[in-house]
C-alpha cells in the first residue's frame, strides 16, 4: 500500500490576468471591435500568436513539490494571494494544473464553502440530500447518517421548512452538519470555520478534531485562524507568492509567519505590494495621533492619494482590527453611521476617532479598505494588515491601575457596597 | 481495500473514461434532476399550469391569427390540433435548448466549489422538460378526442424515437452554446431571439408542404423531420418518411459529437472564468 495520500510534483498554475478580473467578455464587444478595426484586430491576433505581446499572465502557484502522508493533518497558511485557495482548487479538481502532476490516492472531498448547492426553495431535509450528493456522498450514506446530521445541526424542528425561511445561523449550522458527516479518505477544508456564532465554531472545530483523529484520514486545512491551525495540525506549510516558503512543525512555521507579517506591516504603506483593488485611490500613510489612547479615545490619520481626475463621493472606508493571533475583533465603517466621506483629487487625509477604545494592552493589526460605495462596486484599495500598533498601559479605568490580566476587552463597570 | 488513485495533469486527453465517470456520478445527476423537478412542481398547481399554459396559449393565438385570419393551410387537419402537435415538440426542444445553454452559468456557484463531470448538469437539466412534455401532451390527447382522431399504433414506436432525436438536438446544440455562454456572457440575451427565429424555419405553424422546392433546405433542420413524422403518425395525413428521419438521426448524432467535443475542450477551464 502506498504511504502517501497526496503527491504533488512540480505543480504550477497560471492565470491570465483578464480571467482574474471576472474573465468573460461580451460577444458584442468582440464583434464591434472586429468590425471597427479589422486590421488592428488581425494584427493584434497575429502578434499574440507570435508571442510579441507580453501576455498578461501570472503564476498563482509555481514549483510546488509536496508529499502528504496518509493520516496526516496538515495546515496551510499564508497571506492573501499567496496561493492557498488555488492549491485547494487544484486538489479538489475544480481547475487543472498548468504544469506538473498531482497523484491522489483515496476518495477526496473538498469543503471550500459550506452549503454548496443549497436551494432556498427546498426544505432542510431535501437540502441535506442534495448537498450530500454534491459533496460526494452516496444516497445510502446520506440515509444512514441523516439522523446524526439533523441532530448535529440542531434544526430538527424546522427540517421540513424551506431553507429560505431559516435564519442565517440555522442555515450555516445545517450546511456544516452535512459537510461534517462526509467520510472521505482525504478532506480538503478551506476557511469554512469562520462561519456561525462562537459556540458553533467551537463545535465545528471539535468535530474536525474528532474527524482528524479517525484512522487514516488525511486533512488539509486552510485558515487564517492560527489558534485553530495550531490545535489541529502537527505539520504546516507556509505559502508565499505562489511558492512553498517553509514546511515544518506548526509552531515553528506560525511563529516565523507572524514575525514576517510584522516586518511587512512595518514597511511604509506606499511600498506595500500586497494590496488589492483598482489602485485608483491608494492609502499612503496611516498614523496613530495618540500613542496612548487619551481619554480612552484613539485618534488615527489616514492619508490617501487619488491617482485619477475624479472626485469619489460617498465612498466606503473600512478599518478592521485584528489581534496578534490574527483573530478578527471588529470593523469600523463610515457607512454604518451614514457619515459621508468624499475623496478629492490629489492627496488628502481622513481623520478617525475611536471613542471608548476598550481593548487590552497588546499588539493590534489594522487592515484598510476603500471602495467607491457601500456595495463595493469598485474596490479602490485594500491592504491586509496595513498597520500595526501597540496599546501599552491602557489607562482605561483612569485610576492609574493596570486592568486585570487576561482580558481581551475592557468594560466599564461599577462596584457598590450594599450595607 | 484498494484505494482509488487519481492523477491530475495539465492536459487530460479526451477518453472513454469520461463516460465511465459520468456513470459513476449518476446518483448526483439523479439528484440534480430531482432538485429541478422538486423546485418546479413544488407548488403542484402552478407547476402543472405553467407546463400546460405556454403551449396552450400559443395554440390559441396561432389558431386565431394563422388558422382563422390568415387561412394558413394545414394539410386538411383542423388547425388547432395541427399547430398544437408541432408546438408540443417545439416547446420541448426550445426549452431544453435554453436550459442546456444556461446549465453552466446557472450553476456557477457549484462548479467553482465542487468537482463532478460537468456534462451531467445539462443532461439532468433536461429531465424536467420531459415531465413538462408529458403534462402538455395530455392536452393533445384531449384534442385528439375532441376532433375524433385515432393515431396509428405506430406512434408508440415513433414517439420515443422522435423524443430521442429532439433530446439529442437540444443537447448537442445546447452543449455548444453552454460553452460559448461561459465565455461570452451576452450570448444568453441573444439566445431567446435566436430560438424565436428557429421557430419560423421549422414547420410548426405551417405545413412543410407549402415550402415547395425549398423544402430541401428545411430538411436540414432536424426538427422538421421530427414534427413532420409526428403529424404523419398522429393524423395519418402522409406516410412516414423514414428516410428523412434517418437523415435527421445521423445529423443530430454528428451535432451531439461536435457539441460534446467542444464542451469537453473548454470544460476544464470553466471554473477559471465562470
Amino acid at each position: 500500500m502506498l504511504n502517501s495520500a497526496i503527491e504533488i510534483k512540480n505543480v504550477g498554475k497560471k492565470y491570465n490576468i483578464a480571467h482574474q478580473r471576472g474573465g468573460y467578455v461580451s460577444l458584442r464587444d468582440v464583434i464591434t471591435n472586429i468590425l471597427k478595426n479589422p486590421f488592428k484586430h488581425a494584427k493584434h491576433k497575429a502578434k499574440k500568436a507570435l508571442g510579441r505581446i507580453e501576455k498578461e499572465e501570472f503564476w498563482a502557484l509555481k514549483d510546488i513539490d509536496l508529499t502528504i502522508k496518509k493520516g496526516e493533518v496538515i495546515g496551510i497558511i499564508g497571506s492573501n494571494g499567496a496561493g492557498k485557495s488555488t492549491l485547494l482548487k487544484l486538489l479538489s479538481r475544480i481547475t487543472p494544473p498548468t504544469t506538473g502532476e498531482i497523484k491522489i490516492s483515496g476518495r477526496i472531498a473538498s469543503l471550500l464553502e459550506v452549503g454548496t448547492g443549497f436551494h432556498p426553495e427546498l426544505t432542510g431535509r431535501e437540502n441535506i440530500f442534495l448537498n450530500g450528493a454534491i459533496l460526494g456522498m452516496t444516497k445510502k450514506e446520506i440515509v444512514e447518517r441523516f439522523d446524526d446530521i439533523v441532530e448535529f445541526s440542531g434544526v430538527e424542528q424546522f427540517i421540513d421548512t424551506p431553507v429560505k425561511r431559516y435564519s442565517s445561523g440555522m442555515y450555516v449550522r445545517l450546511a456544516f452538519a452535512v459537510a461534517a458527516h462526509m467520510e472521505p479518505d482525504i478532506l480538503v477544508v478551506d476557511e469554512v470555520l469562520a462561519v456561525g456564532d462562537a459556540e458553533f465554531q467551537k463545535k465545528s472545530l471539535g468535530k474536525l478534531d474528532a474527524v482528524s483523529k479517525a484512522e487514516n484520514r488525511t486533512i488539509l486545512f486552510v485558515s487564517h485562524n492560527m489558534a485553530a491551525i495550531q490545535k489541529l495540525c502537527k505539520r504546516c506549510i507556509l505559502l508565499e507568492g505562489g511558492k512553498i516558503k517553509m514546511v515544518g512543525e506548526t509552531k515553528k512555521i506560525i511563529d516565523f509567519y507572524l514575525h514576517r507579517q510584522d516586518k511587512i506591516s512595518k514597511l511604509p504603506l506606499e511600498e506595500r505590494n500586497d494590496r488589492k483593488g483598482s489602485g485608483n485611490v491608494r492609502f499612503t500613510k496611516c498614523e496613530l495621533l495618540t500613542p496612548i489612547p487619551e481619554n480612552n479615545t484613539l485618534k488615527l490619520k489616514l492619508s490617501y492619494k487619488n491617482k485619477t481626475e475624479n472626485t469619489y463621493t460617498d465612498v466606503k472606508i473600512s478599518l478592521s482590527i485584528k489581534d496578534s493571533n490574527k483573530e478578527h475583533i471588529t470593523n469600523i465603517t463610515n457607512n454604518v453611521l451614514n457619515q459621508r466621506i468624499d475623496i478629492q483629487k490629489g492627496r488628502g487625509d481622513i481623520y478617525i476617532e475611536i471613542m471608548n477604545f476598550n481593548l487590552e494592552s497588546g499588539k493590534y493589526m489594522l487592515s484598510l479598505f476603500i471602495a467607491t460605495d457601500k456595495m463595493n462596486s469598485e474596490i479602490l484599495d485594500s491592504i491586509e494588515d496595513a498597520f500595526m500598533f501597540n496599546i501599552d498601559n491602557n489607562n482605561f479605568y483612569k485610576t492609574g491601575n493596570l486592568p486585570p490580566t487576561r482580558s481581551k476587552v475592557l468594560f466599564n463597570f461599577t462596584f457598590e457596597n450594599n450595607n | 481495500m484498494v484505494m482509488k488513485t487519481t492523477i491530475l495533469k495539465p492536459k487530460k486527453t479526451f477518453s472513454w473514461n469520461d463516460f465511465k465517470e459520468i456513470w459513476e456520478y449518476r446518483e448526483l445527476a439523479y439528484f440534480f434532476a430531482w432538485r429541478d423537478i422538486k423546485v418546479r412542481y413544488k407548488q403542484t398547481f402552478v407547476g402543472i399550469a405553467w407546463a400546460v399554459f405556454q403551449p396552450f396559449m400559443a395554440m390559441v393565438v396561432f389558431s386565431i391569427f394563422f388558422g382563422g385570419l390568415a387561412k394558413m393551410p394545414s394539410d386538411g387537419i383542423p388547425y388547432p390540433i395541427f399547430v398544437y402537435s408541432g408546438l408540443l415538440f417545439w416547446q420541448f426542444f426550445s426549452s431544453a435548448l435554453s436550459e442546456t445553454s444556461n446549465s453552466l452559468v446557472g450553476n456557477a456557484n457549484i462548479i467553482t466549489k465542487v468537482y463532478f463531470p460537468r456534462l451531467i448538469l445539462p443532461i439532468s437539466g433536461i429531465v424536467t422538460k420531459f415531465v413538462d412534455f408529458g403534462i402538455a401532451s395530455l392536452i393533445l390527447v384531449g384534442l385528439m378526442f375532441y376532433y375524433n382522431f385515432t393515431p396509428s399504433p405506430i406512434i408508440l414506436l415513433v414517439l420515443p424515437l422522435l423524443l430521442f432525436i429532439t433530446f439529442i438536438t437540444a443537447v448537442g446544440g445546447g452543449l455548444f452554446l453552454a460553452a460559448i455562454n461561459v465565455k461570452y456572457r451576452d450570448v444568453r440575451y441573444i439566445l431567446p431571439y435566436f430560438i424565436q427565429m428557429l421557430l419560423f424555419v421549422t414547420p410548426v405553424i405551417y405545413p412543410a408542404s407549402i415550402t415547395g422546392k425549398w423544402s430541401v433546405l428545411l430538411a436540414i433542420n432536424p426538427m422538421t423531420g421530427v414534427i413532420k413524422t409526428s403529424r404523419a403518425a398522429l393524423f395519418g395525413n402522409a406516410p412516414i418518411n423514414w428516410e428523412l428521419l434517418g437523415i435527421s438521426l445521423v445529423a443530430v448524432l454528428i451535432l451531439l459529437v461536435i457539441g460534446i467535443v467542444f464542451f469537453k475542450k473548454t470544460e476544464r477551464y470553466f471554473a477559471d472564468i465562470v
